[in-house]
């Protein structure tokens, strides 16, 4: 249950500014990939090209290929929503839904689509995917109260959950810690860790140990200038780049001389 | 270094400089007798007197506290007086509205049957004999009321899809096109429409399509429609707004597709917003008068049927009972019934908006632990 990804050649838009240039890369199945850079580089908006979230976004377009397993996500013909249903994400702020229960936001892809499924798929479905975003034990006795009366950091994996029930082969995670405490942390960087057994797993992060500590690969983003478009500077190990970068940027932003 | 222990002192050094806590009373006791003084002699009214009172209350209050506590301490009194003053101010014609129509409006509701009989057969002779005699005014509003909530339901059937999915488009869809720029200033402009220019427009169309003379309630419902319309979208563009962009995206990524995102997320968590902003929307044209006279004509007998015979209803009923009572030489009977009615559309608008509150709370999205 997971795919790779490879990008050729993307240019992002939003509108006639260029915001991410010519960026290559290849994502293996089953892996952790980071994305590090200062803000503004364009981290965040190449990550919403994987899953065609960018478009949502008026004037917002893209060039260049993006393929899922061979497959060109911006091929004609091919319908947004089928791709992310085969690409989730997770946001840099906790969304779980406001007016379902903690059950019901689990449950949110499969009943928003109006897909049936009986009683007992459904709690299954419910335990299998908290129990995957390390949730079940904390909620197991509150499942029908409201999502949002959690706290932030089981919003966050309650969110995970929601995620991982529509059973994606790839899950993009936004920072998902930036808005968490450091257990909260913890407990995701924990949970990314197991989910790479199953999923291929693409994480933006500002926090440097963050994406030494869950990451295989290492992608650095880097913006020349306000108003220039941000680049993949270099893409590699996680040990390579943190150790022994090629690029003078890299090793620049990694020890913490600039950005 | 020795501890010393606090020296006992009457008052504490941090409230040095202060107006005791009964400044006030007896700033208000002294300003109440200085102003009956000053009234009495110009010749007294209550009105002049809470003015005259008010207005030496707050001198009084603001120099003595100039005086012990400075003038930081002045300029709020002073700003707290002028707030407390204009929120009296504001509330003045609130409560004498409510207290006039109470008053006026008690004996006709009480009357035996004035909910529950129309005015048909009511003749100025039998007013003559309730003025003569002393017996109960007959004849009541039931024809009236049933008119106005038909004419009111039927208005929000027609103005609450044709609203909220206007709503829908300006928010979700419109992404500031000429299509929905022109959508807003168009719901701009018929917000600020007179009732009485919505109610011609409705009559006028009637006229055209069905036939000349054509006055039901359904046309009224239409006319009434017009008004509420903007009223609609405005509030539900608001509240469809306010839901955050989040959860639509949070939605697009469980691969939603947007009408269902909208369906099932975004009207959801606006929906006590929604429901509440309609609930005002039919308050505010529960109440208009000229639109309906125009369109619904003025009946004095039950009529069930929205779509053909002329209608009553309250506000037309206040109307020509007022101007035109049942009995010319008594009109004290028509007048009664009046305030009886108005003091029933308080009351239906009063619930109305306790309506609102309660739907926003069961609406609203609970956030229990």
């Amino acid at each position: 249950m997971s795919k790779r990804i490879d990008v050729k050649d993307l240019n992002v838009y939003y509108g006639s500014f260029l915001a991410v240039e010519g960026v290559n890369i290849n994502i293996e199945a089953k892996s952790v990939t980071a994305f590090i850079g200062p803000s503004g580089c364009g981290k965040s908006t190449f990550l919403r090209t994987l899953n065609r979230m960018h478009e949502v976004l008026p004037g917002a377009r893209v060039e260049g290929e993006v393929l899922l397993d061979g497959d060109n996500l911006y091929g004609p013909g091919v319908d947004p929503v089928s791709v992310r249903t085969q690409v989730g994400m997770v946001f840099q702020r906790p969304n779980p839904f406001p007016t379902m229960s903690i059950r019901d936001n689990v449950l949110a892809g499969v009943k928003l689509n109006n897909k049936r499924i009986s009683k007992g798929a459904a709690d299954a479905l419910v335990e299998k995917s908290l129990r995957g975003a390390n949730l079940w034990n904390e909620v197991k006795d509150r499942l029908e109260k409201p999502g949002s009366g959690l706290s932030g950091g089981q919003q966050q994996r309650l969110c995970i959950a929601r995620a991982i029930a529509v059973e994606p082969q790839v899950i993009l995670m936004d920072e998902p810690c930036s808005a968490l405490d450091p257990i909260s942390t913890l407990a995701v960087e924990d949970l990314i860790n197991e989910l790479k057994d199953e999923y291929t797993v693409v994480i933006v992060t500002h926090n440097m140990q963050q994406a030494a500590r869950v990451s295989d690969k290492t992608a650095f983003f880097n913006i020349a200038g306000t108003g220039k478009p941000g680049k993949l500077i270099e893409f590699a190990d996680t040990t390579t780049i943190f150790n022994n970068p090629s690029q003078k940027a890299t090793e620049d932003y990694v020890s913490g001389r600039f950005g | 270094m020795t501890v010393t222990a606090p020296v006992a002192r009457k008052r504490s050094a941090l409230t040095k400089g202060q107006l005791p806590a009964f400044a006030p009373y007896v700033v208000l006791a002294v300003a109440l007798v200085l102003g009956a003084a000053i009234l009495a002699l110009i010749g007294f009214n209550a009105f002049g007197w809470g003015l005259v009172s008010a207005i030496l209350f707050a001198i009084g209050l603001v120099g003595w506290s100039a005086a012990v506590e400075g003038g930081r301490k002045a300029s709020d009194k002073l700003a707290t007086c002028l707030i407390v003053g204009s929120f009296l101010v504001a509330l003045l014609p609130l409560i004498s509205v409510i207290w006039t129509v109470l008053v006026n409006g008690i004996p006709g509701i009480i009357t035996p049957g004035f909910l529950t009989t129309s005015m048909n057969g009511v003749t100025g002779s039998l007013d003559n004999k309730s003025v003569d005699e002393g017996t109960k005014v007959l004849g009541g509003i039931y024809h009236a009321l049933l008119g106005t909530v038909q004419i009111t339901l039927l208005a929000t059937v027609i103005s609450v899809p044709v609203g909220l999915l206007t709503a829908i488009y300006l928010v979700e869809y419109g992404n500031d096109r000429a299509l929905a720029r022109a959508i807003t200033f168009f719901v701009d402009v018929m917000t600020g429409i007179p009732s009485i220019v919505a109610g011609l427009f409705s009559a006028a169309f009637f006229f055209a399509v069905v036939g000349p003379g054509t006055k039901t309630g359904a046309v009224a419902a239409v006319a009434l429609s017009v008004l509420m319309i903007p009223v609609v979208v405005r509030s539900s563009e608001e509240m469809l707004k306010i839901v955050p962009n989040e959860l639509r995206e949070a939605a697009y990524a469980l691969g939603v597709r947007k009408w269902r995102t909208i369906l099932k997320v975004v009207i959801p968590t606006a929906i006590s917003g929604i429901a509440s902003g309609v609930t005002l929307a039919i308050a505010r044209v529960i109440g208009e008068t000229a639109p309906i006279l125009v369109t619904a004509g003025f009946a004095t007998t039950i009529n069930n049927n929205v779509f053909g015979g002329w209608m009553a209803s309250l506000p037309t009923f206040i109307y020509t009972q007022i101007l035109n009572p049942t009995s010319p030489s008594n009109p004290d009977p028509s007048s009664q019934r009046a305030w009886g009615a108005a003091l029933v559309l308080i009351i239906l608008v009063m619930l109305l908006n306790l309506g609102a509150r309660l739907i926003a709370r069961i609406f609203a999205p609970k956030a229990g632990r």
